[in-house]
């Protein structure tokens, strides 16, 4: 279970999260919705320990991220998959190998990586494209490959980075595919989007992220039938 | 001027860190060691032909420029001894030293820029790597161990192009010309050079490593960093090289 607790961070003058508070129960896909800038990369960098929030913290398995030692937190991201909003593909090696290095990190002997990178290849529907360099792959492609990076280690938690901005319809409803399925394997997701479509499909709760804060929390049906004016706008998408 | 000075001394401090942390990451072996030989290869490749041609003029020169100052002063063959003395403990190793600042340190620094500006650096943490291991401590050990080896490929250069000069621009044989090389030669001039280009070396790659790491996004970004990364190389250089001349001299 993921558990943020009041987290805030500034950059300079600008106070980007203002307090979240947010569970991620265990076996669910929990999808959070936003706008454009509203602070959704940085609050999944802060579980990741990747950005330090000024106050507040995160609790993953009940430890507290923030108070890890660099071993601690090297153990506790073996535990937590993440897919980069920009893919973030290792430019100098090939699609295979930027999904074999976490994999060998994790002490898999090379036919079992190979294996694993093929079957996560299949997954995302890009099989063949193993000894491509990230530049020869179009932007679509390259996030497909940023979650088959993700997928393949099989990890508890995956934290998923607007996954399916800038595919098109098909190729993006089989990446929700990917994300319920990956669910019913019994992992956590935590999926960031301003995709609704996306959002409703593959997520069982939904939260809004809203000036800093979560503005509301519920089961899929509860957001569909929300009453609150600001998430009603987002979700049906007036302007 | 105030804030300046603050954010050099923030900047002193933030270099100490670094250097701490790498040094702790060297205990990550199985992360390290399998790049270790690609880097060491890379830097070779990149630094061999501009350092030579560096240590052809400075022989070239030396030879010329000391035969200008001892002609009635001193017995000629003192250019042997001249060429060999400065080519070994000073030229060699400091001409080497800074223009593998601006090759070796750039290409770190812009290579680590653009990871860290593209999310390669954050996506290396999230596999569960530490990216001072994963690429901190190979290339500073790279440069480490190849910036000796490249300063004493100058340094037989730099000296065999003195002698070739001597023998054939002034009235230099070459018997009187080695009999100059030997007279004073003592081996600390080699290893004292060879001691000040490896800590050159770990100098400019950390340098490189620091400034990559910290650069800001952008291509505007990258590039600020590289600029940074060879002046602060070269600035390590100078003071590296007057602090072992106070110790070891
Ligand atoms: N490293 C950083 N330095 C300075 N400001 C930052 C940094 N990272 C994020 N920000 C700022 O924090 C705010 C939130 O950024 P974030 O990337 O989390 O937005 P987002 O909700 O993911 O938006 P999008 O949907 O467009 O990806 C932005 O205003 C951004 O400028
Ligand atoms: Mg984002």
């Amino acid at each position: 279970m993921i558990i943020l607790e009041g987290l805030t961070k500034s950059f300079g003058a600008h106070r980007v999260l203002d307090g979240v508070t947010l569970d991620v129960p265990d076996g669910q896909n929990t999808v959070i919705i936003g706008g454009s800038g509203v602070g959704k990369s940085v609050t999944l960098k802060c579980i990741m320990g990747l950005i330090e929030p000024d106050e507040g913290r995160v609790r993953v398995d009940g430890e507290v991220v923030q108070e890890l030692s660099r071993d601690e937190l090297t153990e506790l991201r073996g535990r937590i998959g993440y897919v980069f909003q920009f893919a973030a593909l290792f430019d100098s090696m090939t699609v295979a190998e930027n999904i074999a290095l976490g994999l060998a990190r994790r002490g898999y002997d090379r036919a079992a990586i190979a294996d694993r990178v093929e079957e996560s290849l299949a997954v995302v529907e890009l099989s063949g494209t193993e000894d491509k360099y990230p530049a020869e792959l179009s932007g679509g492609m390259r996030k497909r490959v940023g979650i088959a990076r993700a997928v393949a280690l099989k990890p508890r938690y995956i934290l998923y980075d607007e996954p399916t901005t800038g595919l098109d319809p098909i190729t993006s409803a089989v990446m929700d595919q990917l994300m319920v399925r990956t669910r019913d394997l019994g992992v956590t997701g935590l999926v960031v989007t301003h995709d609704m479509r996306s959002a409703f499909c593959v997520g069982d709760r939904i939260a809004m992220l809203h000036e800093g804060r979560i503005r509301q929390v519920g089961t899929r049906a509860e957001i569909q039938a929300t009453v609150d004016p600001v998430v009603r706008q987002f979700i049906e998408g007036r302007p | 001027m105030a804030s300046r000075v603050h954010a050099r001394d923030g900047f002193v401090a933030h270099v100490g860190r670094t250097t701490l942390e790498t040094a702790r990451a060297l205990a990550d072996v199985r992360t390290w060691s399998p790049l270790l030989v690609a880097q060491m290869r890379r830097l070779g490749v990149d630094s061999v032909p501009i350092a030579l041609f560096i240590a052809v003029f400075t022989g070239i020169v030396l030879s010329l420029l000391s035969s200008y100052i001892f002609t009635g002063a001193v017995p000629f063959y003192f250019v042997g001894a001249l060429v060999g003395k400065t080519v070994m403990m000073e030229l060699g190793p400091v001409l080497t030293g800074m223009a593998l600042a601006g090759r070796v340190g750039a290409s770190i620094a812009a290579e680590l820029g653009t990871m860290k500006v593209t999310e390669q650096v954050d996506a290396l943490e999230t596999l569960a790597y530490n990216p001072r291991a994963y690429l901190v401590v190979p290339r500073v050990l790279a440069a480490t161990l190849m910036f000796p080896v490249i300063t004493a490929f100058a340094m037989a250069v730099g000296v065999t192009s003195g002698w070739i000069t001597s023998v054939n621009l002034l009235d230099l044989s070459t018997p009187e010309f080695f009999k100059g090389l030997r007279l004073f030669y003592r081996f600390k001039d080699i290893w004292f050079g060879l001691v000040k280009s490896a800590s050159f070396g770990a100098a400019v790659a950390l340098m490189g490593c620091v400034r990559g790491l910290d650069a800001k996004s952008g291509a505007e970004g990258v590039g600020q960093s590289t600029t940074r990364a060879v002046v602060l190389g070269c600035e390590a250089i100078l003071v590296l090289d007057a602090f072992w001349a106070l110790v070891l001299l």
